[in-house]
């Protein structure tokens, strides 16, 4: 009896009244199932869709074919979208990571370094509707001659420039905007490539060191080559972040002045035009921009799989 | 294995590594003594370094920094003078703008409402993908790992391309509005980073441990409940951090899935709209920016390390 008892323990099915042959087969579509579902649902699907309504006019009653994207590639409007995205493609991912490897080298190099990391790191923490408040105030402006309470107009007229209007001068608001992601980003950056660091070997190091390279040398042809492949995953984490953008325009200029984003004109199309054809044909623009990466990933993914 | 075919090693960087673990580079260069020249030339530049370093991480603080500061200041002197003026005695500082905000601004049941949002955004999709990674991870079945792979590339995907069908799906069902829809919204979103870290976490565990386990008899769910949950908490924690910051500081979800319901709005929400219809009133906007930044902040300074083990267990392992 005893024997039996256990016996049955041990092959108790994991559902009850499930036949054993069957438990093996379908017992993991259990576990991932609502994972699954989730993603079907949610992200899969809507994709499909997306991909679907941007063939079709405003409300979706019109088959028009590639009519939404001739208006984006072709319209002027348009046009400045895709310019300050690639704008913001270029700058925002070229200072965040290079930033965030020179802070990490240096920052490598001191003795209060994780405080330090700390300071540049805490705006991550931050939400982009707060960095937006933060930056709108460090932006603030008002004509010369009066007093000037935001901090860089204070700064610049101390020096006897004239202040600048940073959000809606055309020639500067991009980047001022571009400038509020670095703040927040450059600490996300830092953390991984400083990880990096730390697993170059010291000995290498030192032994270029005693071959007499520079300092400078021993960064551009020992430390960054070394630490290449994370700068890449770090890089492309950028791009796939900073494609997106949209709290940071959304809070602190409205689209306005030719600061639009992809991701923003976007939401605008969509829901205060309920434009849902050219708002499609906006957010495939974004996937197409992100394949390449997903490719990527995916490779890197596998390669990685095969090495366990 | 040589250093040189496989420079860095990205698992033994994701594993351990802290603010302030494994020793700086002034520490480990820092052998023999040479000269006394070379040793005076060495912490001169060592001592370049370090103001350089604190420069740039003053010049990172400033602008919370003032920001806290004006958040003190009474609304004139914040209209009339920078804030960098106020940190010179004679001190005005004061309550009121957060009296102010918390009364009559809806900030307070925003927070609720935050709270309301993210924790069950944060509690579903960690469940789900526990569950679903464990399957990946320690089970077999037909198409397993392109199914994986495929819950990977989604991570890449731009939230607009979903949010519009979205939208639709959930106005069908007469969710809009509803927190429940925000709460599915987000366990989707978070779903394929989830699935991902922990997929390679229960993936790094042993096989041993579960297999001796599994000739033991015990169920896969006694196998995920007693060994791997506990084996995971590292893992586990740093998750939830990401979620729940994650969920905390999204707009655009809230605005699309909640659009028309000012009652349900998150902070995030709730600070945006006081920027449009306040735009100078910094006595409102500083304060109510602060109080939406006072729980990510502590959460940061709390679970610091699980945070940064999380960003590195995301990016660099993947």
């Amino acid at each position: 009896m005893a024997v039996t008892a256990e016996g049955s323990a041990t092959k108790q099915p994991l559902v009850l009244g499930t036949p054993n042959r069957w438990r093996g087969a379908w017992v993991p579509w259990l576990w991932i199932g609502p994972a699954v579902a989730f993603v079907v649902i949610f992200l899969v699907y809507p994709v499909v869709s997306t991909l679907w309504l941007s063939l079709y006019n405003f409300d979706s009653t019109a088959f028009v074919f590639l009519d939404n994207y001739r208006h984006i590639f072709t319209d002027r409007n348009m046009l400045v979208v895709l310019r300050n995205n690639i704008i913001w493609l270029i700058l925002g991912t070229a200072f965040t990571v290079f930033l965030g490897l020179i802070i990490a080298v240096l920052a490598d190099r001191v003795r209060i370094e994780s405080l330090v990391k700390s300071a540049i790191f805490i705006p991550m923490a931050i939400s982009f509707v707060g960095a937006g408040v933060i930056w709108n105030f460090m932006y603030q402006f008002t004509p010369a001659g009066t007093t000037q309470v935001g901090l860089l107009n204070a700064l610049v007229t101390r020096i006897g420039l004239a202040p600048q209007a940073w959000l809606i001068d055309e020639r500067i608001n991009n980047l001022a905007l571009i400038a509020v992601y670095v703040w927040m980003w450059t600490g996300f950056c830092m953390v991984i490539l400083s990880a990096a660091l730390k697993g170059v070997p010291t000995d290498i190091i030192e032994a270029a060191r005693m071959d007499g390279a520079s300092e400078l040398n021993i960064f551009f042809r020992v430390i960054v080559p070394m630490i290449s492949p994370t700068i890449a995953v770090v890089a492309t984490t950028m791009v796939i972040n900073v494609l997106k953008i949209f709290d940071i325009v959304y809070v602190m200029t409205g689209g306005n002045f030719n600061t639009s984003v992809v991701a923003y004109e976007y939401y605008r199309q969509a829901f205060n035009f309920t434009d849902s054809g050219i708002s499609s044909a906006l957010a495939v623009v974004l996937l197409l921009a992100v394949i390449p990466i997903m490719y990527f990933n995916i490779r890197r993914f596998r390669a990685q799989e095969a090495q366990r | 294995m040589s250093a040189t075919n496989n420079p860095v090693d990205p698992a033994q960087i994701a594993v351990g590594e802290e603010f302030g673990a494994g020793p700086s580079a002034a520490a480990r260069l820092e052998g023999e003594p040479a000269t006394v020249g070379e040793r005076l030339a060495r912490w001169a530049s060592g001592g370049v370094v370090t103001v350089v370093v604190v420069l740039i991480a003053l010049l990172w603080s400033v602008p919370t920094f003032g920001l806290f500061i004006s958040s003190f200041r009474p609304a004139a002197a914040i209209r009339d003078s920078g804030w960098w003026t106020g940190l010179v005695p004679p001190w005005h500082f004061t309550l009121d703008n957060y009296a102010t905000v918390l009364q009559s601004q809806g900030i307070g049941q925003a927070f609720i409402n935050s709270l309301i949002i993210a924790i069950p955004g944060t509690i579903l999709p960690v469940m789900v993908a526990a569950f679903a990674a464990y399957a990946f991870a320690w089970m077999r079945f037909p198409g397993r790992d392109w199914i994986f792979l495929g819950i990977v590339a989604l991570l890449v995907v731009p939230l607009q391309m979903t949010l519009g069908p979205i939208l639709a799906i959930f106005t069908s069902l007469n969710l809009t509005g509803e927190y429940l829809s925000i709460w599915l919204a987000h366990t989707a979103f978070g779903l394929p980073f989830a699935v991902y870290l922990l997929r390679n976490f229960f993936g790094a565990l042993p096989s041993d441990l579960l297999e001796s386990a599994r000739i033991d008899g015990a169920s896969h769910l006694r196998i995920f409940g007693n060994i791997l949950l506990p084996l995971a908490v590292p893992a586990l924690a740093s998750l939830v951090i990401f979620q729940f910051m994650w969920v905390w500081n999204d707009l655009l979800i809230a605005l699309v899935v909640l659009g028309g319901n000012p009652d349900k709005s998150p902070l995030t929400v709730n600070v945006a709209n006081l920027v449009n219809s306040f735009g100078t009133n910094y006595e409102v906007l500083t304060s109510a920016a602060f109080i939406s930044m006072a729980l990510p902040l502590v959460v940061f300074f709390s679970l610091q390390r699980y945070f940064v083990r999380g960003i590195l267990a995301g990016s660099v392992k993947g």
